[in-house]
């Protein structure tokens, strides 16, 4: 069994242990504990804000900030980050196009137990319109600490989505190099292609597995980067194995399914096969159980890559 | 506040206010009447207080200015104008399809604006980032807001009043062009803010009241806000929306119109007259 590691919990380490190397401060919003930007404060308590919970001022600061050549790591709930403060992201910190970084976690229904009220599913959605935002969704704690590194190396607003439950560690820390923008090829396959991103990369790998054992070759690419959108590999993808599954832990409208379709019909029309969130909320229960109950498990990407097949010409 | 300074400044006011007639009229939309009445306000702050070079519009050590209530773009244009940013020429472009000059004030393409604003209640916010960075960087830079007072009914105003007193920006100095009158009516019908000093108060702000069409109050109030530390200040400049032209003076139909030609000409006409250019 690989390692788990919640990538918010990498967040935060990638933070301190950058804090040396790079001179950033870190804003919250009255969660530094959760979002683990605490991390962070223990070590450069002169650089971390907080800015009790008032969302939509942090954003805004934070753009202040950035305007006198601060780097500055807003970070809150996917939420409340992009989802309260949507208008100051857009308007302080997109228009303008400032450096500033956000730090969005517990991201998606992996929030678990508190509910619907705390887990978005609309974020990539939302982040996805700002001309000029770098969406960042990474799919492991090696990937996440590469994430923020490559944010704070981009001049620009990028929005970070990390997860708040322990996910497997997919990536060898040692050898991981981190490309922005750039789509990773997990495993080859000429049937069909699954295109994941997030916590949905892992299961995509086991579907594969699952659909090796029925004679199917899948291939899965993990799309880290989902703005901009490494139009390449999922062009190639849809050209070489003429069908696509896309999976992740957000709404099916909006998000990486939708970008991928968007650019698959003006580019090499092939199906394209969501799984994501059906038009509907959240709820409360276990990860287990909600990952189950809304569908994201290797055995319903199984069926979600059959569909695709059967629609292939 | 000598006479000869005192006399330039509502020189300079008066052009300030002809600028901002001419280029609502010019765009044929915009908003006169709260440009008017920050005109003076904003006049002494580029003429008399701030630090800044419209040669080298972006020095690191220049103070900030933020037009939260960036509706009055006019106003800010015309300075910025006034003061040698850009050419007056420019100015009859606003809101045109070719021009920097926004509707809204838009810093990357705009010489001197340090912010981009127009969505109310994000520029103070943005205001306190700047003087935050300030007291990170030991720079001893000012930041100063504009912010309008039916700006205030959002509660982002206010979650940056108590970002400003947490954090002790004495750095800081927020402007409120208290005009009394918002796009649907008086404000203490629409949604009354007041008491609005006591708010301040509470809020952990110096505060100051002045008269905001006066300059001997405005250097007085200015001046007392650097003298004090460990809290931000806030000056409620008691204004007339419209200031200068007869017929827009608190009439709220000016809040977002554009005089026509002939309100054009009869209002560059008493401005003209009362100053005596």
């Amino acid at each position: 069994m690989a390692e788990k590691i919640a990538t918010r919990e990498a967040y935060g380490q990638a933070l301190a242990e950058l804090g040396d190397k790079y001179n950033f401060v870190v804003l919250d919003a009255d969660l530094a504990a959760a979002t683990k930007t605490g991390v962070f404060k223990k070590k450069f308590p002169a650089r971390h804000f907080d800015c009790g919970i008032a969302e939509g001022n942090m954003m805004s600061v934070a753009a202040g900030l950035a305007t006198a050549g601060k780097i500055p790591f807003a970070s809150s709930f996917a939420m409340f980050a992009a989802g309260r403060a949507f208008e100051q992201i857009r308007n302080s910190i997109g228009y303008p196009h400032l450096n500033v970084k956000i730090g969005a976690t517990h991201a998606g229904i992996t929030v678990g137990e508190d509910g619907a009220t705390h887990q978005c599913n609309e974020d990539i959605a939302l982040m996805r319109t700002i001309p000029g935002m770098t969406i960042i969704n990474p799919v492991d704690a090696v990937e996440a600490r590469a994430a923020v590194e490559a944010a704070l190396l981009h001049e620009g607003p990028v929005y970070l989505r990390f997860g708040r439950y322990a996910v497997p560690v997919l990536n060898d820390k040692e050898t991981y190099k981190f490309e922005l923008g750039k789509g990773v090829t997990m495993r080859e396959g000429d049937d069909v292609t699954i295109i994941a991103t997030g916590i949905m990369v892992d299961i995509a790998l086991n579907a594969a597995e699952l659909l090796k054992e029925q004679g199917i070759s899948a291939r899965v690419i993990n799309i880290h980067t989902i703005k901009p959108l490494d139009r390449d590999i999922v062009v190639k993808a849809a050209r070489e194995t003429g069908a696509l599954v896309v999976a992740e832990e957000h709404s099916v409208i909006g998000g990486l399914g939708a970008a991928v379709a968007e650019l698959i019909g003006e580019t090499c029309p092939v199906p394209v096969v969501k799984l994501g969130i059906e038009d509907s909320y959240g709820r409360s229960g276990t990860v287990p159980a909600l990952l189950e109950a809304y569908g994201f498990t290797p055995a319903n990407l199984v069926i979600k890559a059959k569909q695709a097949l059967s629609l292939k010409k | 506040m000598d006479k000869a300074k005192k006399q330039q400044l509502a020189k300079i006011a008066a052009q300030v206010r002809i600028d901002i007639l001419d280029e609502v009229h010019a765009a044929k939309s915009g908003h006169p009447g709260g440009s008017l009445s920050i005109t003076d306000v904003m006049t002494y702050l580029y003429f008399a207080e701030m630090n800044v070079d419209p040669a080298n519009p972006t020095m690191p050590g220049r103070d900030r200015f933020v037009l939260s209530k960036g509706h009055c773009a006019p106003a800010l244009y015309a300075v910025l104008a006034e003061k040698g940013f850009f050419a007056r020429e420019e100015l009859l472009k606003l809101r045109k399809i070719d021009s920097f000059l926004q509707g809204h004030p838009d810093m990357k393409n705009t010489p001197g604006v340090d912010m981009t604003t127009g969505s109310l209640g994000l520029g103070i916010s943005a205001a306190c980032g700047m003087a935050l960075a300030a007291k990170l960087d030991q720079r001893d830079y000012r930041t100063y807001a504009v912010v309008g007072d039916g700006e205030s009914e959002e509660g982002q105003v206010w979650e940056a009043m108590m970002f400003a007193a947490h954090y002790k920006l004495d750095n800081l100095c927020v402007a409120i062009d208290w005009n009394g009158l918002q796009i649907d009516g008086p404000i203490a019908e629409v949604m009354n803010p007041t008491p609005y000093d006591k708010k301040l108060e509470a809020f952990g702000f110096n505060v100051i009241t002045a008269d905001g069409h006066d300059f001997d109050e405005i250097e007085k109030a200015f001046n007392k806000a650097k003298t004090v530390k460990g809290k931000p200040t806030a000056i409620i400049f008691k204004t007339v929306k419209g200031k200068g032209v007869s017929f827009m003076e608190n009439q709220v139909s000016w809040h977002g119109a554009a005089p026509n030609d002939e309100q054009h000409t009869q209002a560059v006409a008493e401005i003209k007259a009362k100053a005596k250019i």
